[in-house]
């Protein structure tokens, strides 16, 4: 990699808010992620952690403030769409297509160069290559997911952005996403990943952030972080009343 | 509690002072239909009934212009995106709702004593039953929708596209053959009307045009209000 | 790189045309009411008093919207199970390329079950479509295009609201009007015998309808989708 690739941040934000009508969903948040980052936003519900993500994948137009991916300025149309994958709790699947034909498709909405051959490996690498040709309805909420999954990382997206990944994932499914999302992270991708698994957010992520009202409360480098103490942490900001 | 209008005035609250301009507009209603039936001669052919045409066409005038107003609104919403558009247009065609709809009764009640039919298939009538239609639609779509956002966008381009179908629903209507009094107003000479009768007819367009006014102004007050209410910020 | 626009379109109308391929449901309720619907007109009126020649334009074209009507819901609705859109939107294609893709899967399913209702039509009432057929082939393809422009676009915005289907016709029939009625017309002369001069006329209305719409809904619709 380009040593300005490796130092140059990929997901930028400075005083991002969404708002609906009057209400702030997302309240001035800054950030700065570097290739290779991954960031575990954790919040209660309501705090905005969705649509910052929302935000960031092109979903939403940001209210005020600025916020860029790979350096194209928010709404940045299918130039900042392109570099992003995005996983949420909903499958984004075709029930009635098989998983290799939705990630195939996946595929070829990004121009990805051989998309059949693209939508077996991501298929492979989530483990779910042999039930790759049932229509997706049929599949397991679990499997489900990794296809969805292997939807969103199909084209090698620079950054993924991840909400409630781990949703219906059963121990073989969450290992097969970590692994993904650790292999991702060291191939250079930047993450953004909102998880309410403390447990799996401090394994991944280098950056840490508890979002409430629609802003970061705390946003520090997981380096030196002890993960029992940030628990206790995390409790109290989240259920403290002011 | 003070609501202050997009024309930079205050007013009362609902219930509290004088709306002016709408008493305004009321006294000169009033008064075009004291000329119309007293002071303005009767029709040879159509007598008594045509009198009515001093309701029934500056209704017809106010209710295209209520949906031009929509239709306005919705462009400049999209474009500038400030809410109050939105309520503009949501007022403008409730009021244009009950112009239409003054149109399509009184249309009727002047055609069956001169025709003997209740309907017709005029070529203009047909189309302010389309307006009528659109109108209708514009406002259910609105109250299917909760999110103010997503209800102002639909509803922007609702207005636009109407707007852009009446021409084609004009034309087609237009291509069948038509009953309605030939367009005594719009030759290029001069008006067929005697001075008398036409003098009353744009004493009634302008009344009428008041009224729209003072609705939409009272309306948009309302709407105003509820979105205050709602947290709406200007 | 990303599909250009209509890279992009013919992709998703593939998708969707795969979709509605594989269960087939919608597409047979579309034609299963149509034929019904020709059927049952058919014995809402003497056939000694007005000939079926008369009222087979207008059974053929009512019906065509109705039956169109019926199929737009799916279009959106399969996206919506999944928030499979989301996909669609977070991807780098174009929002007017996601319209023309809808569009045109919206077309083939109405054009298809034209295929079917006009040969019906001619069976049933005993109408001699013969020298016209390729007149009305050509008359059903402007009128699907005006139908699946404004029946796209208005199934995109209702598909988040309550009461979708009841709200889909109310707000489409007036746009359908200067569809319906010049291919009604234009039908009737033709299978009449009309000189074209009478037809022209409709003809164009039907076009300029096309064009203007199809433009005007393609724009409309980054503003219905996009927040």
């Amino acid at each position: 990699m380009r040593p300005d690739e490796r130092t140059a941040p990929v997901i930028t934000a400075t005083g991002l808010v969404r708002a609906f009508g009057a209400r702030r969903a997302v309240d001035g948040v800054d950030l700065a992620l570097q290739a290779g980052d991954c960031l575990a936003v954790f919040g209660p519900n309501g705090a905005g952690k969705t649509t910052l993500l929302r935000v960031l994948a092109g979903l939403l137009r940001p209210t005020a403030g600025t916020a860029a991916i790979g350096g194209v300025a928010l709404p940045g149309g299918a130039a900042a769409r392109a570099q992003v994958g995005i996983i949420s709790h909903h499958t984004m699947l075709y029930g009635a297509l098989t998983g290799r034909e939705n990630v195939a498709f996946a595929a070829r909405l990004h121009g990805v160069r051989d998309p059949d051959a693209a939508a077996a490996a991501a298929l492979a690498r989530l483990q779910v290559a042999d039930r790759a040709d049932t229509p997706v309805r049929s599949l397991s909420r679990g499997l489900q997911q990794r296809v969805s999954i292997a939807r969103a990382v199909v084209h090698t997206p620079r950054v993924v952005l991840l909400d409630e990944p781990y949703t219906g994932l059963d121990d073989t499914g969450a290992r097969a996403l970590t692994g993904m999302l650790q292999s991702l992270a060291a191939g250079g991708a930047t993450l953004v990943l909102v998880t309410h698994q403390l447990a799996e957010g401090l394994a991944l992520a280098t950056h840490l952030a508890v979002m409430r009202d629609g802003r970061f409360v705390r946003q520090e480098s997981r380096a030196g972080v002890d993960a029992a103490a940030y628990l206790v942490r995390y409790r109290e900001l989240v259920t403290n009343g002011a | 509690m003070t609501v202050a209008d997009s024309g930079g005035r205050t007013a009362g609250a609902a219930g509290g002072g004088i709306d002016w301009l709408f008493a305004a507009a009321v006294a000169a209603v009033a008064g075009t239909f004291v000329r119309a039936i007293w002071f303005t001669p009767l029709e040879a052919l159509q007598g008594a009934a045509q009198k009515i045409f001093y309701v029934h066409a500056p209704s017809a005038w106010c209710a295209f212009l209520a949906f031009g107003v929509v239709a306005l609104g919705g462009v400049l919403y999209l474009w500038l995106r400030d809410e109050r558009l939105d309520l503009v247009a949501e007022s403008s065609a409730e009021v244009g709702v009950v112009f239409t709809t003054t149109v399509l009764i009184t249309g009727p009640l002047w055609g069956k004593p001169i025709w003997g039919t209740w309907w017709s298939w005029d070529a203009r009538l047909t189309l302010t039953l389309f307006l009528w239609f659109i109108f209708l639609g514009y406002l259910v779509l609105r109250g299917a929708i909760e999110d103010r956002g997503l209800r102002a966008r639909y509803s922007s381009i609702l207005g636009i596209l109407g707007a852009m179908l009446i021409p084609f629903i004009h034309l087609s209507v237009y291509l069948f053959r038509t009953l309605h009094p030939m367009p005594i107003l719009m030759k290029p000479s001069h008006p067929s009307l005697p001075s008398d009768m036409l003098a009353t007819l744009l004493l009634s367009f302008a009344s009428f045009t008041l009224l729209y006014a003072a609705l939409l102004r009272a309306r948009y007050r309302l709407a105003m209000v509820r979105w205050a209410a709602a947290g709406g910020r200007p | 790189m990303a599909p250009d626009v209509l890279a992009a379109a013919w992709l998703i109308a593939r998708k969707d045309l795969a979709i509605e391929f594989r269960t087939r449901s919608a597409f047979l309720s579309a034609l299963v009411f149509a034929l019904l619907a020709i059927v049952i007109f058919y014995f809402t009126w003497d056939p000694s008093a007005i000939p079926a020649l008369d009222l087979a334009p207008g059974v053929l074209w009512v019906i065509f919207t109705f039956s169109g009507l019926l199929g737009l819901h799916r279009s959106f609705g399969v996206e919506q199970e999944e928030r499979a859109i989301d996909g669609l939107l977070a991807s780098p294609v174009s929002r007017e390329a996601i319209f023309l893709g809808k569009a045109l899967a919206n077309l083939v399913f109405v054009l298809g079950v034209q295929a079917v209702a006009i040969p019906a039509v001619a069976l049933f009432y005993n109408v001699p479509f013969g020298r016209a057929a390729p007149a009305l082939a050509g008359i059903a393809v402007l009128a699907a295009i005006g139908l699946v422009s404004v029946g796209t676009l208005f199934s995109s915005m209702l598909v988040n609201t309550r009461l979708a289907e009841l709200l889909l016709p109310m707000l489409a029939l007036p746009f359908f009007v200067p569809v319906v009625m010049p291919a009604a017309q234009a039908t009737a002369r033709i299978l009449a015998g009309r000189p074209g001069t009478e037809v022209i006329g409709w003809l164009k209305l039907l076009a300029a309808f096309d064009i203007v719409f199809a433009l005007a809904c393609t724009l409309a619709f980054p503003h219905t989708i996009d927040d």
